[in-house]
């Protein structure tokens, strides 16, 4: 089975939002770049069939230079190989256009992808690209067993969990569950050392449509302070006859 | 030419998120000088959308569609917006609305922009106001493609009733094996209990509540206010709660009227991630707690002595006003 994982280069969760360029970009100031966590467990779980099942696994990103830290990341986590597409990510169809080029190039079986990245919260990369290459999709998955060409999959719905049978090739859309925060590696010296021999192979975009573009960016207004209140009387009161929420 | 609004049902009966992006459509739809049809799969009460500014009803009723199938359910709306030569989509945010919507942005080679909480800015060019950076931030997007998909944030725009009826017409799409390549076995769901995704009121609590055996005042909080329950990361990550239940920047956002965080302190990945709440309630022993920096109401107590009384008073509150 060869297994392409899809990973974002995206700012760490504890990071605080800043825009840059009359509001127009995002600032990566002091931020901290990190795999994208929806990613992050898609990776782990590709390391386990690399483990158990004898899977190849590579990993893909669409982004410029910078990204290549986390990229190494993920080389140093296990991946075997990996690819950047030379391109800034200005939107999902765009990204989509350029894995389905990688996924046809490299002829894989199995699609790993996060359910969305969190910073553009986009969510559209995994199903355009399942669409784009006729693979079956399986979105908001916790769970992946692969039997030869079949498939057990478990999704998460709104107010519970979905089993579904499909086969190979198979793209999906993965989250925690897939495996547990515990299982999530952290790369030893050895992994590092290793993953500076390994193929980073750097490709250029093909022509993509762009459907859709940011053209500027704000923060949320600032909060008023808190009513602090010293009993459930007022509080109830308060969420009734001022707040209207109960 | 119409605006195309994909109305959701359960068990034959409309979603809440269904009036919402049937209202979202019609202000779209005013806004650009045409009707809405709606394309409702297997739901009765197709006429009930007229009120929300639905003018047309696309009624599909299949068996193969009784259960969700993403693949399907996109051929269906893809075929349906053919049908009306529709060049604008409305969808909600629901986790099934959020697996079809890149199934037919994809195949209709359309910009699809989600988690959208505001009306369009304008429609030349095309401009939407969206959540982003997990709630961090907001974006203004500009659609250029020729077919739109709004993803509608849950909670955001609100239903609106104006008074109008709708018409309602069949649909059969047309189908094939390859359409449901991916099969559902079996569905695992909690009936009768309100989810994050749609409840009015969402129940929360941390690491502050020491233990997963002490969450049954949690559980009886929610159920007299009719609400759901969820947890922070660290109680799901130690296995406290299920998966399902974590709020977070990596776990479901929530959009509720009302967030009542018991026991949580308010790390900004949780914070970003119920920030779309309307009202906020904090009850924390730490008066440092960075959540009260967020929250509209907070007492600080401790949540042993302050839920049961919470629980006291909203029943008599609810005997009172039933």
């Amino acid at each position: 089975m060869k297994i392409l994982v899809c990973i974002s280069n995206v700012p760490d969760t504890t990071s605080k939002i800043n825009f840059t360029d009359g509001d127009t970009k995002f600032d990566p100031n002091g931020v901290q770049f990190v795999i994208n966590p929806n990613d992050e467990f898609g990776l782990t779980r590709a390391m386990w069939f690399k483990e158990k099942q004898g899977a190849t696994v590579h990993v893909a990103n669409v982004g410029g230079p910078s990204t290549e830290p986390t990229i190494r990341k993920a080389l140093a986590i296990g991946a075997d190989e990996a690819i950047r597409v030379n391109a800034e990510p200005t939107d999902g169809f765009f990204v989509a256009q350029q894995l389905a080029e990688v996924v046809k190039n490299g002829e894989y079986d199995l699609v790993i992808a996060g359910r969305e990245s969190i910073d553009y919260n986009g969510g559209m990369v995994p199903g355009i690209l399942a669409t784009l290459l006729d693979m079956n999709f399986v979105n908001t998955c916790i769970s992946l067993e692969v039997d030869g060409s079949n498939a057990t999959a478990m999704r998460e719905i709104d107010g519970g969990k979905e089993k579904i049978s499909t086969n190979l090739p198979l793209v999906i859309g993965g989250q925690k569950g897939l495996v547990e925060e515990s299982d999530l590696r952290i790369p030893n010296m050895r992994g590092i050392m290793m993953a500076r021999k390994k193929a980073l192979n750097v490709v250029e975009p093909v022509d993509a449509v762009k459907a859709t573009q940011d053209t500027k960016f704000e923060k949320p207004a600032a909060k008023g302070a808190v009513k602090l209140v010293d009993n459930v009387n007022d509080l109830v009161n308060l969420l009734h006859n001022e707040a209207k929420a109960i | 030419m119409s605006v195309l609004v994909y109305t959701e049902s359960e068990n034959g009966k409309f979603k809440k998120n269904a009036f919402e992006v049937a209202s979202y459509a019609k202000a779209v739809a005013d806004q650009l000088g045409t009707s809405v049809t709606a394309i409702s799969i297997n739901a009765s009460e197709n006429d009930s959308l007229g009120a929300y500014g639905v003018s047309k009803v696309l009624n599909v009723s299949n068996d193969n569609l009784k259960t969700f199938n993403a693949k399907a359910f996109a051929n269906t709306i893809g075929q349906a917006v053919a049908q009306e030569n529709s060049t604008t989509i409305v969808v909600s945010s629901s986790t099934d609305t959020k697996f079809l919507a890149p199934l037919v942005a994809g195949k209709l080679q359309a910009g699809y922009v989600p988690n959208v909480v505001a009306a369009p800015e304008g429609t030349s060019p095309f401009m939407v106001k969206r959540t982003a950076f997990s709630n961090k931030g907001f974006a203004h997007t500009e659609i250029s493609s020729d077919i739109k998909i709004i993803g509608v944030s849950n909670n955001s725009f609100g239903a609106h009733e104006n008074g109008g009826t709708a018409t309602v017409e069949d649909f059969s799409p047309s189908l094939s094996d390859a359409d449901f390549s991916t099969k559902s076995i079996e569905v695992d769901k909690v009936v009768g209990k309100a989810t994050i995704a749609d409840a009015d009121i969402v129940v929360s609590a941390g690491r502050g509540l020491k233990g997963p055996e002490n969450w049954g005042m949690i559980e009886e909080l929610a159920d007299v206010l009719g609400a759901a329950t969820a947890c922070s990361k660290p109680v799901s990550d130690l296995g406290w709660r299920p998966h399902g239940e974590h709020v977070g920047q990596t776990g479901k956002p929530v959009a509720s009227n009302l967030y009542i965080a018991i026991g949580i302190s308010g790390a900004i990945q949780h914070l970003a991630g119920v920030s779309s709440s309307k009202t906020k309630v904090v009850i924390n022993t730490d008066p440092e707690a960075p959540f009260f920096k967020a929250a509209d109401y907070g007492i600080v107590g401790d949540a042993f002595e302050v839920v049961p009384q919470l629980i006291e008073k909203l029943k008599e509150f609810k005997a009172q006003n039933a």
